[in-house]
């Protein structure tokens, strides 16, 4: 084989290395500050232009809404984005800056642009297919463990699939040979974001998280960022959390702020607490198809919206969402 | 009567034996597990890729990584989680819906056209690529035309046979591993042990095989026994409208 069939042409857009990273995670300090901030503030401090960008829990599910509508607001631009199944996430940024600019340009694309069983988004589609996006292409699993090679420190992680495949060929793996067994594995690159945006259950001042549910990538991305923003749907006391260090699933130490947003994956589903508004996504997805309903739309939605508490409201507020909460918990 | 997806449905949950494990994906294919779990095998233990393991499903999942995935489940647990039990061995099948497929099973649901300035975006691998490589048996559930029918995948997503016997273990995927059976809206088909390529193993009733060649942009085998799939009872049907899906959100798409 030659080399260019061992390596895959897809752009490796952060570095793998961990002595960079652990230069950096070693100036992150384990004293127990108050980050308690309000959202506006909480992404300008930790989101640049030019920053990679990944966003937690599984598209619909446990996503950080309010978090990326403030990415949005705020016209961050030149982004690099992890598209670890992101739907109702990626629909948010691939809906650009109030004035018409594009928020990310570079992507490491696992599942992107689809919203599962509800159809594929067309602004999205329209950003993808313009080839204004540069675009690595993995898998859900590989990209998973590109956070866990970064969260433990090392600077790739191998696994068995990808192999023989279009998606390896437009990837930045690499083919290695087994030392032990000689068997061919796919060596997937460590991936430190800049900063990740991740929405729990609860957290104290200081970033001790509790996830209720599945975990999906977010246990090695918390740990794989350089910053972590987290949005919380209830705030606790430290006591609270060292009463069962068991449930703890992010540690303080990790996180850089911390934000108290009830409803905060809304429209997407929040384990125990509320399901998804499927009217809503619904309307998202029937808007992005005429491009002026669709900036109506978001005029309505996004760009003119103050804040998330707004949006809830505007969205059919206390007895819409109490509604989701009976959907979820009967 | 039924539609074509009610029938797609009721035939591959049959294909799902009690007992066994299977990874799912979205729409058709959870469906297909959750009828087969209230129906004739209720110990088949469902696994979904963001995390949720062996759930009672109480009603359709939208997403594979909702709450409904986890409701009454065994376990809450990760994405690497599931899929590393994939990868050790643990997963009979994986059950994968509808993209551009070739007559070794190879599936497309990246691009149509060229990579870099794509005719047609789709959402790329997400989990399929990992199913696929990893569980013993890929299911396969597609409608069935020219169009996803084709010689060659404009993208190979995920693999099947790649080029044919031998190829994915020389690729360096777990060996042992395959397409098992495509099921779509005119028939079901299996892999030939020899080629590894695609043959009718059943005609949906009314179906003649030269009705599923016509709509087939590739050369189809067919086995010695061709059978008539035997069509949907009035049982699974009621389970499938009343309990899995009463909202129509897949079997209403038809």
């Amino acid at each position: 084989m030659t080399s260019s069939e061992n390596t895959g042409r897809g752009p490796l857009f952060t570095d793998p290395d961990p002595d960079v990273a652990r230069a950096f995670f070693r100036e992150k300090k384990g004293a127990l500050t108050d980050k308690l901030m309000s959202v506006s503030d909480a992404v300008a401090r930790f989101v640049h232009d030019g920053d990679y960008v990944a966003s937690g829990g599984f598209g619909g599910n446990r996503i950080a809404t309010a978090l990326l509508h403030e990415v949005v607001r705020q016209e961050r631009t030149n982004l690099g984005f992890a598209g670890h199944t992101t739907t109702h996430d990626f629909q948010i940024l691939a809906a650009g800056t109030r004035t018409g600019k594009q928020i990310f340009s570079r992507l490491d694309a696992a599942y992107i642009l689809g919203l599962e069983a509800r159809g594929l988004s067309a602004q999205a589609r329209r950003l993808m297919e313009s080839g204004e996006v540069e675009v690595c292409e993995w898998t859900n699993y590989a990209l998973a463990c590109r956070f866990r090679a970064a969260a433990t420190g090392v600077p790739f992680v191998p696994v068995r699939s990808m192999l023989g495949t279009d998606t390896f060929r437009e990837s930045a793996a690499k083919e290695i040979e087994c030392p032990f067994t000689g068997k061919s594995l796919m060596a997937v690159p460590a991936l430190y974001p800049d900063v990740a945006l991740i929405h729990v259950h609860e957290s104290d001042l200081f970033g001790n998280c509790r996830i209720r549910g599945i975990t999906v990538a977010d246990w090695d991305l918390s740990r794989a960022s350089k910053h972590v923003i987290v949005s919380a749907e209830r705030i606790v006391s430290t006591d609270e959390i060292r009463s069962d260090p068991n449930a703890t699933a992010i540690p303080a130490f990790c996180v850089d702020a911390v934000c108290h947003v009830p409803y905060g994956s809304y429209p997407g589903n929040m384990a125990g607490e509320y399901f998804s508004d499927e009217v809503h996504l619904k309307a998202w997805l029937d808007a992005e198809r005429d491009v002026e309903a669709y900036r109506a739309f978001l005029d309505k939605y996004l760009y003119g919206v103050d804040c998330f508490e707004s949006y809830l409201e505007i969205c059919g507020g206390e007895e819409r969402l109490a509604e989701l909460r009976r959907l979820e918990n009967n | 009567m039924y539609n074509a997806m009610e029938l797609m449905i009721c035939v591959a949950s049959r294909l799902l034996e009690d007992g066994a494990t299977v990874g799912v994906g979205t729409g058709a294919p959870c469906a297909a597990a959750m009828l087969a779990q209230k129906t004739h095998a209720p110990g088949l233990l469902v696994a979904f890729e963001a995390g949720g393991l062996a759930p009672m499903l109480p009603a359709m999942p939208i997403s594979v990584g909702d709450s409904r995935t986890t409701y009454r489940a065994l376990m809450a647990t990760s994405m690497c989680d599931i899929m590393e039990a994939c990868q050790r061995g643990m997963m009979d099948y994986a059950f994968l819906g509808g993209a551009q497929i070739d007559a070794y099973g190879n599936l497309n649901s990246t691009v149509i056209g060229d990579y870099k300035k794509p005719r047609v975006r789709f959402p790329g691998s997400g989990g399929a690529n990992d199913f696929a490589s990893f569980c013993w048996r890929t299911l396969i559930i597609t409608q069935h035309d020219r169009r996803r029918f084709v010689e060659e995948v404009d993208f190979l997503t995920t693999p099947g046979f790649l080029t044919g016997p031998g190829a994915r273990e020389a690729a360096g995927l777990p060996s042992g591993g395959g397409p098992y059976r495509v099921i779509t809206d005119l028939a079901v088909m299996s892999f030939d042990e020899d080629t590894c390529r695609m043959q009718v193993e059943s005609l949906h009733p009314g179906m003649t095989f030269e009705q599923v060649q016509e709509n087939t942009g590739f050369e189809l085998g067919q086995v010695a026994d061709v059978k008539e799939t035997v069509p949907p009872t009035e049982e699974e049907l009621n389970i499938l409208r009343d309990e899995v899906d009463p909202d129509g959100l897949i079997i209403g798409r038809s």
